[in-house]
């Protein structure tokens, strides 16, 4: 008698257990606050459904995912054709939110907002440009007294999304980086330069080191009060990162959009798009045999691609433009 | 009356008790517990290196490569980091730990020594990224200006002070490791020094020693055994150490032989790149790296054993 009550205890309790549908996902750190705020939500709202993110970064994520210890991914950068390979189930790529990486500055005695041209930034990084006084440097900004100090340049230390969209622009707009560096989320710095260890530590070696120049994610340079420089896109025009420049930089990417979202949005067209902008993707697998998942997942995004956007701007990521809101509605059919 | 007791003695511990076996049986099994950790972790770092070991053979420990885009890795500048760091750390924490256990141990008034004491304990207990926040916001702008440029202006004459002045370099990263491998070693000395018999202090002054002389010739040469421990347990933070180094150290995966020059140490490039490694020859190449750090350790353990088997007998020969 005893062991038949036992049994029909463990019964109930697990079927309470199976109620609450529990999804694990892992990835990209740069989306983390607003995806911690959007599953908190979701799972407020939709008490059956519990998605659990760790912020490991994106090549861990894509790794995770590839082993199938989460239910799903998220990455800064798009999987390259041998990462999806490698994979059992193909992954569709979602783009969730979109964010820039800012050039900040610690210049004795400037207090105005620099402007770098593509080719000039590329050239400090290059290590072809090395003192301040540039001529270059002087031409992009008017009326500035630049002083004689050393350019001394820093970046991340850690494998970042961060460097990956700062290195894909840098091999968009010069031929020489992209033979000479190229683009990865992390890479061999040409010159001498200072690491910095995720954005906190960037932004740390700038604030004490004077004559340096370094990238830090947009949201991390307007919460922390720096200064960050006006970058000059490929319409011509200086522009500094804000939320309405980045959207445009997506909206002009939108039109030459992959069926797949595979799309690397810096350098891209529009008159005030902000030229280092990145999307963030979610890679959802379009095969999860478990249907209670499948569905849970689905409803996610959905909710996600509407109501979630609208928690964007307070926590300044630029929200998705209307078009790729529709085409990503479309995929979520997909998922099976 | 003496006999039969030295009788008894091995009598008695013939007679097998269950309860020292099991005692025996469980402690040994905890004792090969660090066996088995050992060649574990080995394993899994030899296993895990598998792909990085196959296309760089030994090449990886002589090559400075390190270029995520191409694959192409190697350990120098890492190897290189390290020891630098961990060599400057030691030139300044030995002398200091050495000295402040001396006078806590021996000269000090028991009110202020026990005092010092508990504060170098607290210190010893600080978190090592408390230790690399007060490096980046309070040592490097004081190495910047004032330090690194008098060492410039002074020595600048010798290659290892040359170079711009970052802050944030081999140098930097040494003194952070000294300021953190030295509690260590004054505590662990200072055990040392107390634990020498009353007796060869007594014998020294007796002879017509001072006071100096009793501790300087007597009782730190019998201590001489747990102050390499204290260096030893010293040498080991600083060789592991990860997040006060990385924040300090500049994070360049480059061969310089300057002290200022930025650089890069194995624990740093390990903690920083594994997340976000992807590939297949990349994280195996950090793993390698942690088998070179883990043969590192006990290749500087050796020699460091060796030196003090040679100065020990000299010691013991001393009048």
């Amino acid at each position: 008698m005893k062991t038949i009550l036992a049994i029909s205890a463990a019964a109930l309790l697990s079927a309470a257990a199976a109620h609450a549908q529990k999804i694990n996902a892992a990835g990209a750190t740069f989306p983390a606050p607003i995806y911690q705020k959007w599953f908190g939500e979701y799972h407020g709202a939709n008490p059956g459904v519990e998605i659990n993110y760790q912020a490991v970064g994106s090549g861990a994520g894509i790794k995770q995912l590839t082993d199938g210890t989460v239910d799903f991914g998220a990455s800064d950068m798009p999987m390259t054709a041998e990462q999806i390979k490698a994979m059992k189930v193909p992954p569709l790529h979602f783009p969730t939110v979109m964010g820039a990486v800012v050039l900040t500055y610690n210049v004795a005695g400037i207090t105005q907002e620099l402007k770098f041209s593509p080719d000039v930034i590329a050239d400090i990084y290059l290590a072809k440009i090395t003192k301040w006084s540039d001529p270059r440097l002087a031409k992009d900004n008017p009326g500035v007294k630049f002083p004689k100090d050393d350019i001394i340049v820093v970046r991340r230390t850690d494998g970042s999304g961060t460097t990956f969209v700062f290195t894909d622009y840098l091999s968009k707009v010069s031929p020489e980086w992209k033979m000479k560096v190229g683009a990865n989320t992390s890479v061999s710095w040409p010159g001498q330069t200072l690491g910095g260890a995720q954005n906190p530590g960037v932004a740390g070696l700038i604030k004490q080191t004077p004559g340096s120049i370094g990238y830090v994610e947009l949201i991390y340079a307007v919460q922390n009060k720096m200064p960050y420089a006006q970058v000059k896109n490929s319409s011509g025009n200086f522009v500094k990162a804000s939320l309405e420049s980045v959207t445009e930089a997506a909206a002009g990417a939108a039109k030459n959009m992959p069926a797949d979202f595979r799309v690397s949005i810096t350098d891209a067209p529009g008159k005030n798009a902000y030229p280092i902008s990145t999307f963030t993707w979610l890679l959802i697998p379009s095969s999860i045999p478990d249907a209670g998942k499948a569905k849970a997942v689905k409803g996610f995004l959905q909710w996600m691609l509407t109501a979630g956007q609208k928690d964007c701007s307070g926590l300044t990521y630029a929200p998705l433009p209307s078009e790729i809101v529709a085409k990503e509605e479309k995929q979520i059919a997909q998922v099976k | 009356m003496a006999a039969p007791q030295v009788a008894g003695i091995p009598r008695a511990a013939k007679v097998v008790q269950p309860g020292d076996v099991a005692a025996r049986l469980l402690t040994m099994l905890f004792a090969a517990i660090v066996f088995l950790l050992v060649v574990l972790l080995v394993f899994e770092l030899w296993v895990g290196s598998a792909a990085s070991r196959q296309k760089f053979g030994w090449g990886f420990i002589t090559s400075t490569a390190w270029n995520p885009v191409t694959d192409e890795f190697g350990a120098l500048p890492f190897i290189y980091g390290t020891v630098v760091t961990s060599v400057v750390a030691l030139l300044i924490s030995i002398p200091l730990g050495v000295g402040a256990a001396i006078f806590l141990s021996e000269l000090a008034p028991a009110g202020p020594s026990n005092a010092l004491t508990f504060l170098v304990e607290l210190l010893a207990a600080i978190p090592s990224v408390i230790y690399g926040l007060l490096a980046i916001f309070t040592l490097v702008p004081i190495m910047r200006l004032y330090i690194e440029p008098f060492l410039k202006a002074t020595l600048g004459f010798l290659p290892i002070f040359q170079g711009p002045a970052f802050g944030v370099g081999y140098l930097t990263a040494g003194i952070i490791l000294a300021i953190m491998t030295f509690p260590f070693i004054i505590s662990v000395s200072r055990e040392a020094l107390l634990a020498v018999p009353r007796e060869q202090r007594e014998a020294a002054l007796a002879l017509g020693a001072t006071k100096w002389e009793a501790t300087w010739d007597v009782v730190v040469p019998y201590a001489k055994l747990g102050i390499y421990g204290s260096i030893f347990l010293g040498l080991a933070r600083a060789l592991g150490e990860t997040m006060a180094v990385t924040m300090v150290v500049g994070n360049s995966p480059e061969v310089r032989a300057s002290l200022l020059a930025p650089g890069y140490s194995i624990a740093a490039v390990i903690a920083n790149e594994f997340s976000e490694a992807s590939g297949s020859v990349r994280p195996a190449a950090l793993v390698e790296l942690g088998l070179v750090l883990f043969f590192l350790t006990i290749v500087i353990n050796a020699l460091a054993r060796l030196l003090i088997i040679a100065t020990t007998s000299k010691g013991s020969k001393r009048p």
